[in-house]
C-alpha cells in the first residue's frame, strides 16, 4: 500500500467555526508539575463529536485563545478532555480553571489519525512528552476496536519518571495482555527502574511487522523526525508513518495563514500529516 | 567442546554476529563463556579495566554514573539482545561508567585481550568486529545527543499544539 490513509480534514462541517461555544469545567486533574487536564461539559450545546488528533481552540475569557489537541475518548461526545501544559499566560490560565469556571471553545479542527484506515494492520503509536495527549483519542478507539487490528505497540518517551502522563491507564493498558507498552525516560535517579534512553530506542524491542505496520508519531518536531526515521529503518513505509505537526494557530480555519507550512496549513490539512507528504518540509528551516 | 559448541549456536543466533561467517563465530566462541549477575551486583565499575564485554541474553542492566550531590545517575539501560561495553576496544581499557543488574542477568561474557588478539591476526575479522562495534557507538552517541538536547523539557518558542 503507497497511497496515504489520511482522513480529510472536517474543519469545513464545524459549524460557525468562529464562534465558541461555552463549556463548564466539571474537573481539574494535575498530571504533572506543568501539565494539568481539563474535562468540561456543554453549556450551550449536546457536545461535541470529533476525531482521534483533532484539536479545539480553548478560549480563556478576557485572557486570549490557544489550539490544544483533544485528549479525551471519542466515543464520549459528552465529555470534553483537554490535557495542557503551562507554558504561556492562556495556558497557565487554562491550568487555573476550577470546578465550575466557565470556558470557550471553537472546534473540532482539522485532520485525524487514520484509525478506521488502519484496520488489519499492525499499529505503532510513538509518543514523546505531551505528545501522548493527542494520541490517547486514537489509543482509547483502538483498544475499544482491539479485534480490527493486528499487533498494537505503544511506545512513550518523557523526560523523567514525575513527567510521565497518564500514569494509571499506562499501568492499566500495559496489564492487558493484547497491547504491548513500553516507557522510557530521558533521565532518571536509582529509584527508576523502567528503561532509561530517548523513545527510538524502544523500538527493537516492539513486536510488529513493518510491511504491514501503521504508526502514529506525536512529540517534539525533533522526535517525530527521529521515530519517523527509525520506523523506516526497520521497514515501515513512509506514507504509513503519521505525524501531528505544531504550529502557531490563530484562525483555526485556513484564513490567517499563521500556521503555515509550505503549501499547506496545519490547521486546515493538519494538524496529521503522512510523513511522506512533509518529509521535506521538516529540513527546510525557514518553514 | 560441547559447551563451545553451544557458546557458537547463541553467537550465531545473535543479530550481533549476524552474517559473520562460521569459523569466525568459532573463533570468537573461543573468547566466550556464560556468566550471570544478581539484581544489584555490579557487572563492571568506572574506573577499572575493560577487560570484557557482554550480549545480554536476558535481564536489564543499568549503566549508571555517580555524581557529587546528585547521586546515582541512570544514563541508559539495555536489555535482552544488547551489547554491553565497548571501553575495551579503546585505550587506555578503562571502563567509563559502572554498569549494574537490575534483575537477575544472563550474558555471554567476551574476553576483550582474546578478541583484540585474534582481530590482530586476521584483519578481516578485525574489520566485522569493528565495524559491528561502530554501528553500536554510533548509536548510543546519537541516542546520547538526543538526550542532551532534553527536547521534552525546553521551553516551546511558541504556544504548542500538544500542550
Amino acid at each position: 500500500m503507497t497511497e496515504t490513509l489520511l482522513v480529510r480534514p472536517e474543519t469545513a462541517r464545524t459549524p460557525a467555526p468562529m464562534a465558541p461555544t461555552r463549556w463548564r469545567v466539571l474537573r481539574r486533574r494535575r498530571e504533572t508539575h506543568d501539565t494539568c487536564t481539563l474535562e468540561l461539559e456543554p453549556l450551550d450545546t449536546d457536545g461535541m463529536a470529533f476525531r482521534p488528533g483533532q484539536f479545539n481552540m480553548l478560549y480563556v475569557f478576557g485572557i486570549g485563545e490557544v489550539p490544544i489537541s483533544i485528549s479525551g475518548d471519542p466515543a464520549q461526545p459528552d465529555r470534553l478532555v483537554h490535557t495542557i501544559r503551562a507554558v504561556g499566560p492562556v495556558s497557565t490560565a487554562l491550568c487555573a480553571r476550577k470546578a465550575g469556571d466557565v470556558i470557550g471553545v471553537r472546534g473540532p479542527f482539522g485532520s485525524a489519525w487514520p484509525v478506521e484506515a488502519a484496520e488489519g494492520y499492525d499499529v505503532v503509536v510513538m509518543a514523546g512528552g505531551i505528545g501522548l495527549a493527542p494520541l490517547r483519542p486514537a489509543i482509547y478507539h483502538l483498544l475499544q476496536h482491539r479485534g480490527h487490528y493486528g499487533n498494537l505497540v505503544l511506545l512513550y518517551g518523557a523526560r523523567t519518571p514525575r513527567d510521565l502522563l497518564y500514569v494509571r491507564e499506562l499501568e492499566r493498558w500495559r496489564g492487558r495482555f493484547d497491547v504491548q507498552v513500553e516507557v522510557t525516560v530521558d533521565h532518571a535517579g536509582a529509584g527508576w527502574f523502567g528503561h532509561v534512553g530517548v523513545v527510538t530506542t524502544l523500538l527493537p524491542r516492539a513486536h510488529f511487522d513493518p510491511e504491514e505496520t501503521v504508526a502514529f508519531v506525536c512529540g517534539p518536531e525533533i522526535m517525530m523526525r527521529f521515530a519517523a526515521k527509525a520506523l523506516m529503518e526497520r521497514g515501515v513505509a513512509p506514507e504509513r508513518i503519521y505525524l501531528s505537526m505544531e504550529r502557531n494557530m490563530k484562525c483555526a480555519i485556513g484564513l490567517c495563514g499563521h500556521c503555515q507550512f509550505g503549501p499547506v496549513f496545519i490547521c486546515k490539512d493538519g494538524p496529521v500529516f503522512d510523513f511522506a507528504r512533509v518529509a521535506r518540509l521538516l529540513t527546510i528551516r525557514e518553514l | 567442546m560441547t559447551a563451545q559448541r553451544s557458546l557458537k549456536d547463541l553467537l550465531a543466533e545473535h543479530p550481533f554476529f549476524q552474517g559473520l561467517e562460521e569459523p569466525y563465530l568459532e573463533l570468537i566462541a573461543g573468547c566466550a563463556r556464560n556468566v550471570r549477575f544478581n539484581a544489584g551486583s555490579y557487572i563492571f565499575r568506572e574506573g577499572e579495566p575493560a577487560t570484557e564485554f557482554f550480549l545480554i541474553r536476558y535481564g536489564r542492566v543499568s549503566i549508571e554514573v555517580h555524581l557529587p550531590e546528585r547521586g546515582t545517575v541512570t544514563i541508559q539501560t539495555l536489555g535482552e539482545g544488547d551489547v554491553l561495553g565497548w571501553s575495551w576496544l579503546v585505550p587506555p581499557y578503562r571502563n567509563q561508567f559502572d554498569a549494574r543488574a537490575l534483575t537477575l542477568v544472563r550474558a555471554l561474557a567476551f574476553d576483550g585481550a582474546c578478541i583484540r588478539n585474534k582481530c590482530a591476526e586476521d584483519p578481516r575479522l578485525g574489520y566485522e568486529i569493528f565495524s559491528r562495534f561502530a554501528r553500536i557507538i554510533a548509536e548510543r552517541l546519537q541516542a546520547t545527543r538526543l538526550q542532551l538536547l532534553d527536547m521534552y523539557g525546553a521551553a516551546p518558542r511558541r504556544q504548542p499544539l500538544h500542550a
